[in-house]
């Protein structure tokens, strides 16, 4: 296989009426969300998407937003999701990384995108159009004729430490590589039913749809708000009779403190695979007291090497003062430490730099090769081929069974609600406010917040409402402090451990 | 024991500060309030009022005003 169409074009040959994906409103069957796909494919090719250029989609996850994305894929374009409650100079600056012929939206969000768009001179049309028309299948063969599987699939992108958002572009070979590890690691098949909780502008939601596509399992779009509504949320589950979760710890955590499973056990699930940032042992004995017998694997590796590289199933409880490993390796994957001087370290208790190589490496930052190269570089352990690896930043040790552990982060990057941030973008944002001399971002991790200290004569009310404008609402610091002075260290740098001491962080 | 406004302001204040507490009846519908905050919203009010909110009243009424919060909690402050 060279393109992700092909396990969804035979999956519909063998299994055409089972559904596909739905969501409250709707389903597709697998014959059903091919044809949308189809005529989505059609339509965007003949307005103007050409192959290799991206498609970008300005609205909530659904079926037929779904569809439409693969559309994109059948114009042999690639497509982006640009969530909706992006601050607006956000949403324009990601605009201007894809440089898209074209923006699909839903009902809800037209009228915005209109606006956002239209003085771009880009066509916004509604995804529900799209995918009804007729289907032109030598324009689509024709196309695929010419593909390969180096051509891009999706955009996403993360936080950027220069205030700009950081793009990545993942290809086809990179999902259908990944696709066959992670579904036969786990044992997914047709019987199963992923509930997707990650949103659609990011990798982690491949878990559920590729897995649905290359095995036929269904997909259960559970709507965003639900995770602000635990018995709605909990309903949804038992009712659709979901049997895997690939959630971020956040969304399981919600479930576990929210007393979800007090209100009612979803006793159809059966593998509860999370990620995205350490888990909590006390939240997850929750889970396996609630579900004993699913089974719970921590998933890790950050998107740049497409979903996850390492895997750790969960064998036994935990105690709050353990941690999780993230475990080894998924198959075709080399997953590495290096050490300071970029040496090869191995065996209990060696510690260093997580590096990735294989074909799960994604094709850089879009538009932005300064990035590409300093994350994704040769092996600098390997003089005598091309091996092109991704530095994580993470730093992790080996355990004395040779699973990976994760240690910290080598820069100020942070977690937060299950996404990727780095301190030095929220900084970057403050010290583009008038009247904001020094400022620095520091996390609470205990309490889970992000705590903005700055000095400068504008006051904290103004400073906050100005950085609501220009970052993603879960980059918002949830407290500002106003300081006379910065305490520096003695080479004049901002002294983060006594601003912490000075802040009461708890970290 | 009364919970009052001001006491759940309080806690709001130190959950997600520079919101207008008094006035807005929108916290949940209009995201000011995420996921996490009701989280943090739930273990507050368990540590400061004593007081669980089971899931069953976690929901976007109970949770849209400072005023819809503080008659929950005193709602689960009685039933105790």
């Amino acid at each position: 296989m060279h393109n992700v169409l092909q396990m969804l074009e035979a999956t519909a040959d063998r299994l055409p009426a089972k559904c596909a994906v739905a969501d409250p409103q709707s389903q597709l069957s697998f014959a059903e969300i091919r044809d949308a796909a189809q005529a989505a494919g059609t339509w965007l090719a003949q307005n103007g998407v050409l192959p290799r250029t991206a498609v970008a989609f300005y609205l909530e996850k659904s079926v037929t937003a779904w569809a439409a994305m693969l559309g994109a894929v059948y114009a042999g374009g690639f497509y982006s999701v640009i969530d909706v409650r992006q601050p607006e100079g956000r949403v324009r600056d990601m605009f201007a990384a894809l440089d898209p012929a074209i923006v699909l939206t839903d009902a809800v969000n037209a009228e915005r995108a209109h606006e956002l768009f239209d003085p771009l001179r880009c066509t916004v049309a509604l995804v529900e159009d799209t995918v009804r028309g007729d289907v032109d299948a030598s324009l689509l063969a024709s196309i695929r004729a010419r593909a390969t599987d180096g051509d891009p699939l999706y955009a996403n992108f993360t936080s950027g430490s220069t205030g700009t958002p950081k793009g990545f572009v993942a290809p086809h070979r990179s999902v259908l590589d990944w696709a066959q590890a992670f579904t036969s690691t786990f044992g997914i098949d047709e019987t199963d039913v992923m509930g997707n909780q990650a949103p659609f502008d990011f990798d982690a939601t491949n878990k559920d749809v590729y897995s649905s596509l290359l095995t036929g399992a269904t997909v259960q779009i559970i709507p965003r708000t639900y995770f602000s509504n635990p018995t709605q949320l909990m309903d949804y589950l038992c009712e659709r009779e979901v049997t895997t979760l690939c959630w971020a710890v956040s969304a399981m955590c919600f479930v576990s403190i929210m007393g979800g499973f007090d209100y009612r056990v979803p006793t159809t699930v059966r593998r509860v695979l999370f990620s995205g940032e350490v888990m909590p042992p006390k939240q997850l004995r929750v889970w396996q007291h609630h579900l004993p017998k699913a089974l719970y694997a921590n998933l890790y590796g950050p998107s740049e090497v497409t979903c996850n590289c390492t895997f750790f199933v969960v064998d036994r409880e935990y105690a709050d003062n353990e941690v999780i490993p993230a475990g080894k390796a998924f198959a075709n994957e080399r997953v590495f430490l290096l050490d300071e001087h970029d040496r090869e370290v191995e065996g209990a208790g060696a510690v260093g730099e997580v590096c990735v190589s294989g074909s799960c490496l994604v094709m850089g930052y879009l538009g932005s090769p300064e990035r590409t190269a300093k994350a994704f570089m040769q092996n600098p352990a390997n003089n005598r081929w091309l091996e092109p690896m991704y530095r994580t930043g993470d730093i992790a040790r080996y355990d004395e069974n040779g699973d990976l552990v994760y240690v910290s982060r080598k820069d100020h990057q942070i977690k937060h609600l299950g996404q990727r941030i780095e301190l030095g973008d929220i900084e970057a944002a403050a010290h583009a406010v008038d009247g904001v001399e020094r400022a620095c971002c520091l996390y609470d991790a205990a309490r889970k917040r992000l705590v903005l200290c700055y000095v400068g004569s504008v006051e904290r009310k103004q400073l906050k409402e100005t950085l609501r404008e220009r970052l993603p609402q879960y980059m918002v610091p949830n407290n500002t402090r106003k300081l006379d002075e910065m305490p520096l260290s003695k080479n004049g740098k901002i002294d983060r451990t006594t601003l912490a001491e000075l802040a009461r962080i708890r970290r | 024991m009364d919970i009052t406004l001001d006491d759940v302001i309080e806690m709001l204040e130190d959950i997600q500060e520079d919101v207008d507490y008094e006035e807005c009846v929108t916290l949940i519908d209009d995201g000011v309030l995420d996921s996490f905050d009701i989280l943090a919203i739930v273990s507050a009010a368990d540590d400061e009022f004593e007081v669980t909110i089971p899931a069953k009243d976690i929901t976007p009424e109970n949770f849209n005003s400072a005023e819809a919060l503080c008659a929950l909690l005193n709602r689960l402050a009685d039933e105790d």
